[in-house]
């Protein structure tokens, strides 16, 4: 077996030809964790075909071009596929110097969302517009960052050898550095990006080997914060209405609980096969709303049934059980904790997001990864995908 | 450091990796677990929801099938009207919900704003009239009688009354030609309920929200064939009602047109010489009673001897059935159905029931007949017939000696009837019948269709009674404890008859068969059942179920569907005895009791066959009856409380035979001047339009007569205020004479 950083094939003459070269053994192809390459372009291709399916006739939307919409959301995935190669080759450990940056300019964009520059979309004041069309989210990329950042302050000590398991110190620290961005989030208020970070944050502790009282520290202050939260009335009132139609979604069918029921007779009319992409009448006669963004799971639902929308939750599955093998198999905490902390993010997220769909989960704006439409999402989820490949790539292949 | 060497990890984070794998797994599988739970488990419940969601019908209703008289007046039509209605959807993509539009169109049609709006909004549990119930994607009538003025200023300014339309349409008119009503045969339409909505739900012929029903008469004897099918479109629309697509159409089918054999100007005469019958009898004094006979109601049936069709039908008092078109008044409700109303609503024709009296006696003639008396007899006509201590008086106490059965039936002999009645009660056991007991008296009636429906189409016949021993037992079950409370041997004469029936009310008495053999006592029949029997002799013998329905015919005449005559059995007598009563109840008319009242009648071109019945009632005046037939027609006439059948009914029934043969009061026919000398044959034709080619209905009586008579009608006692319908002359009138020859409708108008 050959070095973590060895590039070279071993066993085979120098003159191979750049195919062999790449899928030789111990090659980057080779090494690349295929199945969640292959099961990310998957979900992103049937995200945009969902997006099409909810956007086509939406022409207050699309500004008349069908696939306006479409276009747009293979556009992001390119671009999001790009930023996935480009972290691979920059590799997780040359972005582990660069964390202090990246966190400090993801925490300016954050705060720039609480300055006039900031807009509000569906009630979240959680964007920048960046002018033709183009809008920014920044709490997408503080996800990244957050994970980055607590992943170099609790493994350093770790990964040098000094300690078996961080200290408090520094676990104070890194929450400290996560607490920064959560509360600037909360401010906005965008609820559910919170309820990503804080998971977030639990399962990077929980990687790190942090000791168990922080963990449980961390589930009482999050269940005390949610408590605040609601007792301080910090909420808006739509957040408030979304809960209450949560824990009553027959309360008013035509106004806060319409989205609920809406999407849930959307994927329950689907059935087994669902009535094919386009077809679709709830979608079609656009009874559910976001439909391209947040709800995107209820066109799956309802056009291609319980074997498209059980497919999506397949392959977001195979995403999640890839990753935590990578997490297991790293040999550095480091590594462990940053695919810990995507895993949680992906699976709360996707969590979150079909479980609202379904109405097992109150309504929060969040995006489904790969198959939501949306570019902040797109990017974010990608560049986590090629923190994933390049902390497979660059493990060590033998102890 | 480690014990795990090929990762290097430390136990402490290999366990926590191993719990968030697994709770991704379980996350993930609750996800998987809750989408089998809505896509397949409750899958078709949520399909059912989605189809409801984003599918609207806008049901455009099916135009109501006409009733026609026999040779194709309209009785019973459609008038278009204009609506103004409004479309809900349109005005809710408004700013301001279309209350703007709404208030403006309040100003065009003379109303106020608030009642404009108030019948735009959806009825629900906490909203009073006005409100609409129907489906939101429905066009909500505002108003149904817009000037053609009104119309015309939403019209031309369609941009300023967005979501408004005016349109003629189909409403429900009962025109009275030659102002014959024909109120109660033709019954009356009131919208559908929701029970029946649910309740028809799954037959061939569902209701809709809009529909109309028919409550009674032909209207709901006939309803599914006059009702068509509405037309229904299904649009898909999205969230916010938008119509994205047209899903199916069934284009609305007219209903069928209901040719009736009823005669306009036959029913006209009917109503028109009842009434006057009736009026002439309260001014007569009742010498029993010692004031004017009351004459509280009536009916006459004018019937084909041949078919058993009904010709007219008319029962009094009556009312206007456009009374219920548009939804009926609570004032005109209270007068319709109130306690004080005396029922205008009632067919007496055929939920009118009450001793025959003589005309009766066709039936026990045949029973002594079967039971082996022979026709010629003879028998005595004793001035009376005494039973134990109790004297059975002929009528007026008139002795005629040994005579036939026929002479009898001629002069009314009521103690040859007793006699032999009595004679055959004794024979089969008297009080305690024998085993097989033969009771011809009674057998007879029965075979006669009395005591049973006769099958006419019309809803809600009653059968009237036959008192034979089974009924006497089932009635005595039924009142005995009432009647032994109340009962006293030595009280007042109701608290005696309440002792005797407690005591052995259960059986058939000798008196019960004296009381019956003349159509007395507990008999009880209806007008149409009379008729029924006397054109069964009339024709030789074959008892047809009363018809009014003669033909339906679909809204372009192409599919006739004749309503063939269909009988209920057979007169339980010989061709000899039919010949017999025949010549005997010819005999009335020209030597009997009925002879005076058909003076000059020309019997040897049209033999005239009546009976005349006087029926006595406990604790009122007498019923007047008088059955007649010719060859062709069979006319039965009663009077409640009217007086004797030949005084009271007899001149009204000469007057119906004189028109239809042309007949005048001196006995000259002149065939140009008979109505229907011969019964209507052929069918009115339909053209493919829908239209008819219908004669006029001439007025009646002629207007010089009518002012001889003076115009009495209308002041009628027990008449309600609209026996005879004018249409209203209101300026609304005049508009929809001219949106009807705009709107399409084709169909002659046939008022004079």
């Amino acid at each position: 077996m050959t070095g973590a950083n060895s590039f070279s094939v071993s066993g085979y003459g120098p003159e191979r030809s750049g195919w062999a070269r790449l899928f030789a053994r111990d090659s980057l192809a080779r090494r690349l964790d295929w199945p969640i390459l292959l099961c990310s372009v998957t979900l992103s291709v049937i995200g945009a075909a969902l997006v099409y399916s909810a956007t086509r006739n939406r022409t207050e939307l699309n500004q008349g071009d069908p696939y306006y919409f479409l276009v747009r959301h293979l556009l992001n995935t390119g671009i999001g596929f790009a930023l996935m190669v480009a972290t691979i080759w920059l590799g997780h450990r040359t972005l582990r110097t660069a964390v202090p940056i990246l966190y400090g300019v993801s925490v300016f964009l954050v705060l720039l969302v609480l300055t006039p520059l900031g807009a509000t979309i569906n009630g979240a004041h959680a964007w920048i517009k960046l002018g033709g069309g183009f809008s920014l989210q920044p709490s997408e990329f503080v996800k990244v960052t957050i994970i980055l950042g607590m992943a170099m302050l609790l493994a350093a000590r770790v990964d040098a050898g000094d300690k078996e398991y961080p200290d408090h110190r520094t676990v104070v620290q890194a929450l400290g550095l996560a607490a920064v961005p959560i509360l600037i989030t909360l401010l906005m208020p965008d609820l559910g990006s919170v309820m990503v970070m804080v998971i977030i944050v639990l399962g990077v502790l929980l990687a790190s080997g942090a000791s168990n009282r922080w963990v449980l520290g961390l589930i009482g202050t999050g269940a005390t914060g949610a408590v605040a939260v609601w007792q301080l009335k910090i909420l808006d009132e739509y957040q408030i209405n979304r809960f209450a139609a949560f824990a009553n979604p027959e309360l008013d069918p035509a106004g806060v609980g319409y989205n609920t029921n809406q999407a849930r007779i959307a994927i329950g009319s689907g059935g087994l096969f669902g009535t094919g992409l386009g077809k679709g009448s709830q979608t079609t006669g656009q009874f559910v709303p976001e439909q391209q963004t947040d709800f995107v799971f209820t066109v799956a639902g309802e056009e291609l049934g319980f074997v498209g929308a059980g497919l999506i939750i397949v392959l977001l599955g195979v995403v999640l059980w890839r990753a935590c093998r990578i997490a297991r198999e790293t040999t550095e905490l480091y590594g462990t904790i940053v695919a810990a902390g995507i895993i949680a993010w992906f699976a709360f997220q996707s969590f979150e997001n079909i479980g609202m769909t379904l109405g097992i989960m109150p309504v929060a704006g969040l995006p489904l990864p790969f198959v939501s439409y949306g570019g902040s999402s797109m990017f974010a989820v990608w560049v986590a995908v090629g923190l994933l490949q390049s902390i497979r790539v660059q493990r060590p292949m033998s102890a | 450091m480690t014990n795990i060497p090929e990762t290097g990890r430390t136990p402490r984070v290999q366990i926590r990796l191993v719990i968030i794998q697994i709770l991704v797994v379980s996350l993930l599988g609750t996800l998987g677990g809750r989408l089998w739970y809505l896509q397949i488990r409750e899958g078709e419940a949520y399909a059912k929801e989605a189809s409801g969601n984003h599918v609207q019908q806008v049901v455009d209703p099916a135009v109501r099938g006409s009733i026609l008289d026999a040779r194709g007046v309209p009785i019973a039509d459609n008038e278009t009207r204009l609506v103004v209605s409004a479309s809900r959807t349109d005005l809710l993509k408004m700013d301001d919900d279309g209350k703007a539009v709404l208030t403006k169109l309040a100003g065009v049609l003379g109303m106020k704003p608030k009642e404009v709006m108030n019948k735009v909004r959806l009825c629900d549990s906490k909203t009073p009239q006005p409100c609409w119930n129907g489906s939101p994607y429905q066009p909500i009538p505002i108003t149904d009688e817009a000037t053609a003025k009104q119309a015309l200023q939403i019209r031309e300014r369609s941009e300023d009354f967005p979501g408004i339309t005016a349109e003629p349409q189909a409403v429900r008119r009962y025109p009275a030609p030659g102002k014959a009503n024909t109120a109660q045969v033709l019954g009356y339409l009131s919208p559908v309920t929701d029970e029946e909505i649910q309740q028809a739900q799954n037959t061939s012929s569902p209701y809709l929200r809009s529909d109309q029903v028919g409550r009674s008469g032909l209207e709901r004897q006939y309803d599914k064939q006059l009702r068509g099918k509405a037309g229904v479109t299904r649009y898909e629309v999205d969230n916010l009602g938008r119509v994205i697509g047209q899903a199916e159409a069934d284009p609305a089918h007219p209903g069928s047109n209901l040719v009736t054999s009823i005669d306009a100007r036959v029913q006209r005469i009917a109503e028109y010489e009842l009434n006057e019958a009736m009026k002439e009898a309260r001014k007569q004094l009742d010498r029993n009673t010692g004031v004017n006979y009351k004459a509280d109601s009536g009916a006459v049936v004018v019937m084909e001897a041949k078919t058993g069709r009904v010709v007219a039908m008319a029962s009094n008092p009556t009312y206007d059935p456009n009374a219920w078109v548009g939804g009926i008044s609570g004032k005109d409700y209270a007068t319709l159905t109130g306690k004080k109303s005396n029922y205008p609503l009632l067919n007496r024709a055929i939920q009118g029931q009450s001793a025959p009296g003589s005309i009766f006696k066709v039936v026990p003639t045949a029973a002594a007949i079967n039971a082996g008396y022979s026709f010629n007899g003879p028998y005595e006509c004793s001035s009376s017939y005494a039973l134990g201590g109790q004297v059975f008086k002929n009528f007026e106490s008139k002795g005629y000696g040994p005579i036939s059965l026929g002479r009898a039936l001629e002069v009314s002999c009521d103690t040859v009837f007793y006699r032999l009645s009595h004679e055959e009660w004794k024979r089969d056991g008297g009080t305690k019948p024998k085993k097989n007991a033969n009771d011809w008296f009674y057998k007879t009636a029965h075979q006669f269709g009395l005591g049973d429906e006769t099958g006419i189409d019309l809803p809600n016949e009653v059968t009237g009674r036959i008192p034979d021993r089974q009924w006497k037992k089932d009635y005595w079950k039924a009142n005995k404890d009432v009647w032994c409370k109340t009962g006293k041997k030595d009280g007042s004469y109701a608290e005696r008859i309440a002792y005797e029936n407690c005591l052995e009310g259960n059986r058939l008495r000798a008196g019960d068969s004296i009381n019956y053999s003349i159509g007395q006592g507990d008999t009880l029949v209806t007008p149409i059942q009379m008729a029924t029997i006397y054109a069964a002799i009339s024709n030789g013998g074959t008892l047809y179920d009363p018809a009014v329905g003669k033909a339906v015919i679909s809204a372009d005449g192409k599919n006739v569907q004749e309503i063939k005559p269909k009988s209920h059995g057979k007169l339980p007598m010989t061709k000899q005895t039919r010949d017999e009563i025949d010549d005997a109840l010819a005999g009335v008319a020209t030597r009997g009791t009925a002879a005076w009242r058909f003076t000059g009648w020309p019997q040897d071109k049209i033999p005239m066959h009546a009976k005349t019945g006087t029926a006595e009632v406990y604790g009122k005046q007498t019923t007047s009856w008088f059955a007649t037939y010719t060859k062709d027609y069979s006319i039965v006439m009663t009077i409640s409380q009217g007086g004797t059948g030949s005084g009271a009914s007899a001149p009204a029934v000469r007057k119906l035979y004189n028109a239809l043969y042309g007949v005048s009061e001196d006995g000259k026919i002149d065939k140009k001047k008979a109505l229907l000398p011969t019964p209507q044959k052929n069918l009115p034709k339909i053209e493919s339009d829908g239209s008819i080619d219908a004669p006029k209905v001439a007025a009646y009586p002629p207007k010089n007569a009518e002012k001889a008579t003076g115009q009495g009608e209308q002041s009628a006692p027990v008449e309600t205020p609209a026996a005879t319908v004018n249409p209203p002359t209101t300026g609304n009138r005049n508009t929809r004479r001219r949106s009807a020859r705009h709107g399409g409708q084709k169909r002659r108008r046939t008022t004079p």
